[in-house]
């Protein structure tokens, strides 16, 4: 079947031979009622679907809850060859579920190296949750090390990941000094060069390399002004 | 209004009046007159005698087995969930200080407690295990081929949200093993490039396991997955009654007469 030129349509309804068309109208009155009723039907799925949304999400991803601090004991409590355990509130108003257990001791030049100028670095206080996937760790003072018991993840005295999957070392806290007593801050976290990142990120979200830009800062973590 | 006929077997037809013989009277043909009578007032309103008959009278190819069954199975299954599921909500009590004693309460002090808890806990488990022998059946049985494609993509989806829904249900009892799990769960979905710490976030309610953390679990369990898994099972049905099952595979197909001999 041979193809036959088309001829290109007119915009004007009146000259496609549209029954009951006005003269330079282009939009039909049916066509313009379907849109219309199509159009305020989207406006009100909006309505009540976009709040919503919004309500699910919008705290959960954008809000930054207010950084404390907490006293965990006088400094002598903490040596420096050592940990000692501590339990923080890292979410109030949810009980035990809120607590977490923070391994605390004073700086060691020698372990530690140069010290972060922008922060206070007396003390060094790490957290116990696991950098594999979020399981508590342990101290083992006999081998200096931290244990997981989850999958076996394995960290070395300043917490770097000396064997199994965990993806950077351990997480650390703030920490100052107030009237004698040592206080733990809000989280943050470190790459393998205990590089110090302010926005922490979760679990299983490697910091070295394109890590730290496939897994971005989020804008829902507890951090500090000005330290 | 008559009623067309059941397609009853034979023996169980209603044998017809003989002549002479008086129309039967009597209480219970009374009672059963106002039954249809009252079926009749629904469906003269709605027809709905027309497609349930389409609906549950098909016809269902030679060699259909026991092996058919393990869809309604797992229908089964999920309604069984469905309603042990609302009981057991009346009791729960999804905030992170008072959960775990209102679940110990549910086994320890409500009557019948531990055993509509275990029903729905085991019966989690019965329905996962159903869809994937009901998988399997589909799989093997060859029955995901044209023209039942998107069948199979539904059952897919089915799929996905039990298993979200014994992700989230995990969390409710909120034991030790209930948050380490989660814990675990949600940083895994925290490992997605870009997306996973705000995925994360969003299971959270935040940056960490807290106050509302239970309770969207909860509300994502009990009422956000189960509305979709209950409509598409709706249309995961109607495909089947529209499509119709297929035959095992170890049937061949038979050649009519006429049609061999009209090739030849």
């Amino acid at each position: 079947m041979a193809e036959r030129p088309r001829e290109p349509k007119s915009k004007y309804t009146a000259e496609r031979d549209f029954a009951g068309a006005f003269e330079g109208e282009t939009v039909t009155r049916r066509r313009f009622m379907t849109l219309t009723t199509h159009g305020a039907g989207l406006v009100a799925v909006a309505a009540f679907a976009l709040p919503a949304l919004g309500f699910a999400a919008g705290s959960a991803i954008f809000e930054r809850p207010p950084a404390g601090w907490e006293p965990i004991g006088p400094t002598d409590d903490f040596p420096n060859d050592s940990y000692v355990p501590r339990v923080v509130t890292e979410v109030t108003g949810v009980g035990e579920v809120g607590k977490t257990t923070v391994y605390v001791r004073a700086r060691n030049a020698e372990i530690d190296g140069p010290p972060d100028p922008e922060i206070d670095t007396s003390f060094v206080a790490i957290s116990t949750r696991c950098m594999h996937l979020g399981c508590p760790v342990r101290y083992v003072d006999a081998a200096k090390r931290f244990i997981c018991p989850c999958h076996g993840g394995v960290y070395d005295f300043r917490g770097a990941v000396a064997g199994g999957p965990p993806v950077r070392p351990l997480d650390r806290f703030y920490t100052r000094v107030r009237g004698g007593q040592v206080e733990i801050g809000p989280r943050y976290s470190v790459n393998s060069k205990f590089d110090r990142f302010p926005n922490y990120r979760d679990p299983g979200q490697p910091l070295d390399g394109i890590g730290q830009y496939l897994y971005p800062g989020r804008l829902s973590t507890p951090r500090l002004n000005s330290p | 209004m008559k009623l067309p006929a059941l397609p009853l077997p034979s023996a169980l037809k209603p044998p017809p009046q003989r002549p002479g013989e008086r129309e039967k009277t009597g209480p219970a043909h009374e009672v059963k007159d106002a039954g249809i009578a009252a079926v009749d007032w629904v469906d003269e309103r709605t027809s709905l005698s027309g497609g349930l008959r389409w609906a549950m009278f098909r016809k269902v190819p030679k060699g259909t087995n026991w092996f058919y069954t393990l869809g309604s199975a797992t229908l089964f299954a999920f309604l069984s969930q469905a309603v042990t599921g609302v009981f057991l909500a009346m009791y729960y009590d999804p905030s992170a200080t008072r959960a775990y004693e209102s679940a110990r309460h549910i086994t320890n002090d409500v009557f019948l407690g531990e055993f509509v808890r275990g029903m729905h806990k085991w019966g989690s488990t019965v329905m996962v295990i159903l869809i994937f022998l009901h998988m399997a059946r589909v799989f093997f049985f060859g029955a995901y081929k044209y023209p039942r494609e998107l069948n199979w993509v539904i059952g897919v989806a089915l799929l996905i949200l039990t298993m979200a829904m014994s992700f989230t249900g995990y969390l409710l009892p909120f034991d030790q093993r209930s948050y380490w799990a989660t814990i675990v769960g949600v940083n895994i979905n925290g490992t997605g490039p870009l997306v996973g710490p705000y995925l994360s976030d969003f299971l959270r309610g935040g940056a960490e396991f807290g106050a509302t953390t239970l309770s969207r679990f909860y509300a994502i369990h009990m009422l956000l997955i189960p509305g979709l898994i209950a409509a598409l099972i709706g249309a995961h049905l109607y495909l089947v009654a529209k499509l119709g099952t297929t035959a095992p595979p170890w049937l061949k197909s038979e050649q009519t007469e006429e049609l061999h001999t009209e090739r030849v």
